[in-house]
């Protein structure tokens, strides 16, 4: 039956999580030297078509039809059809079933977007297309379904996760890596210094992610009641919580806070907390968004150990937050905030921690390895690199003939 | 007459052009630059990661002026611009043939 409350919330939490695109356009596009600019926000704009119309003809169907072997959804969806106004009988049964669809297309549409960081400044817009594509249709929506659909196998062996830690977070990080080490570095990289050309871009991107994440990590609770106002809750904690622990480390280590810092800890925070942002307490999301701070300080840190270019630190950021978050949820999660999850480490329940430790490792290797399959397929196909005078030219104007600035 | 380029710290610059009108000086132009010299260059922190920034920001201002007042000129900007740490920037002077006002046509001193 539908109930108005839960609908309205839904609609609004979809505005919100769509939001976060445009939101992450930014952040990302701050970051990037001028001459990268536009095909930097396009990268994350033009998701919003090409994984909408994905998402309506075969990825709503693939993620949430019918299951097949508790791997995939089938097509019988497809072009959404019997996907009415009318409540699903199995997925958020208190709203029309094409709000739930809608609103599940928003993060299919921002976790490829999330990738584009990884190779920023040096992939070329149609290969970068054709791989985003096939990443989800290959990558977002079998996880996606193992996870939250119906029979979906790691659901069913108890794997949680409230918002996408590990659909969202951990896929793209993993993508993110593959993709890092594939296209190579830019040019001059580790030589040159890459310094962000507009950082006021990236921490009012930064705003506008935060202010979506409450429809992000809220909606996911599917309905307007008490799960939704306490991931509500744990999200805004996590966030703050990363934001304050990222600046203090950065300001002892390195001697100044710095605003990248600040908005870099808040989205550590935010990624940290998805997963288990309805399943555990506020303090204990205070908690981990002070991990989150730290940890993925450190995970910045390490592609210069390692030696990848992950331009604008997915991998350490997005991976790691979804990994983080999703252990953490093993440790932290509580019945007595949300019934219908589980007891976790803390509460008495080590299993629980194992069986999330699994979910990690399956879904990280899983998209790692198809990530890097796809990647080597479309760049033997298309080329994924661009050339090298059109790099040093930039995005803008050898992609897309256009100047940001004039 | 000759050409006096200075290069000095940014902030230095509404200092020395007040001194600068305070010696008759009717006209200068400036151009926000970057550059080093023994300064060298300043550090920025992104992610944690330290870079050494080597082009750091001065203001350059050119001013003609006619041969015997070069030395006050020189000593104006020096006295203005002087903050006694490393970096106060240096000042050049340069030949100048001929200078010429746009609207009349003037030349030589009297378009200065």
């Amino acid at each position: 039956m539908i109930d108005t409350g839960d609908t309205a919330f839904i609609i609004a939490a979809a505005g919100l999580v769509l939001l976060m695109t445009p939101g992450l356009a930014l952040f990302y596009g701050g970051m990037v030297r001028s001459k990268n600019i536009l095909g930097t926000i396009l990268q994350s704009f033009i998701m919003i078509s090409v994984i909408s119309l994905e998402w309506v003809y075969i990825g709503y169907s693939m993620s949430f039809g019918p299951d097949v072997g508790g791997f995939i959804g089938d097509l019988s969806w497809f072009a959404l059809n019997s996907v009415t106004s009318e409540p699903s009988a199995n997925y958020a049964t208190t709203i029309p079933q094409n709000v739930f669809m809608i609103y599940q297309c928003m993060f299919a549409i921002i976790t490829p977007a999330l990738i584009t960081g990884a190779f920023a400044e040096r992939m070329r817009f149609g290969p970068f297309l054709v791989f985003s594509l096939f990443w989800t249709v290959l990558v977002y929506n079998p996880v996606c379904h193992w996870i939250w659909g119906v029979d979906g196998w790691l659901g069913s062996k108890g794997v949680l996760d409230f918002a996408g830690g590990l659909v969202v977070h951990l896929t793209s990080g993993a993508a993110a890596l593959a993709a890092a080490i594939i296209l190579g570095p830019r040019k001059g990289y580790g030589k040159d210094s890459f310094m962000p050309h507009n950082l006021p871009m990236t921490l009012l991107g930064t705003g506008l992610l935060w202010f979506g994440w409450f429809g992000f990590n809220g909606g996911s609770a599917l309905a307007a009641d008490g799960i939704a106002a306490s991931a509500l809750v744990a999200t805004h904690l996590g966030g703050m919580a990363g934001m304050a622990m990222w600046t203090l480390v950065e300001w002892l280590h390195r001697g100044k806070p710095t605003t990248l810092g600040a908005a870099s800890g808040a989205i550590a925070g935010l990624a940290t907390i998805t997963p288990a942002a309805g399943f555990v307490g506020p303090n204990a999301a205070i908690v981990i968004g002070l991990l989150a701070g730290a940890g993925c300080y450190y995970g910045v840190t390490l592609k210069g150990r390692l030696g990848y270019d992950d331009s604008l630190d997915v991998v350490g950021i997005h991976g790691l937050g979804g990994v983080m978050g999703t252990i953490c949820l093993g440790i932290f999660a509580s019945t007595a905030i949300n019934p219908g999850g589980a007891d976790g480490l803390l509460a008495g329940n080590p299993a629980f921690l194992g069986t999330q430790l699994f979910g990690v490792l399956v879904v990280g290797a899983y998209a790692f390895i198809l990530s890097w399959v796809l990647l080597k397929a479309v760049d033997a196909v298309m080329g994924l690199r661009l050339e090298l005078d059109s790099e040093v030219s930039g995005l803008d104007l050898s992609e897309h003939s256009e100047t940001a600035y004039s | 007459m000759k050409k006096i380029e200075a290069i000095i710290k940014p902030f230095k610059l509404d200092d020395v052009k007040e001194a600068l009108n305070g010696i008759g000086i009717k006209g200068m132009t400036v151009s926000e630059v970057k550059g080093y010299g023994r300064q060298k260059g300043h550090k920025e922190i992104y992610r944690g990661a330290e870079y050494i920034v080597d082009f750091i920001p001065k203001a350059k201002m050119e001013i003609i002026v006619d041969a015997n007042q070069v030395d006050e000129v020189i000593e104006t900007i020096c006295q203005a611009a002087n903050t006694g740490k490393i970096g106060d920037g240096k000042i050049f002077v340069l030949p100048v043939e001929e200078v010429v006002r746009v609207r009349t046509g003037e030349k030589g001193k009297e378009a200065i």
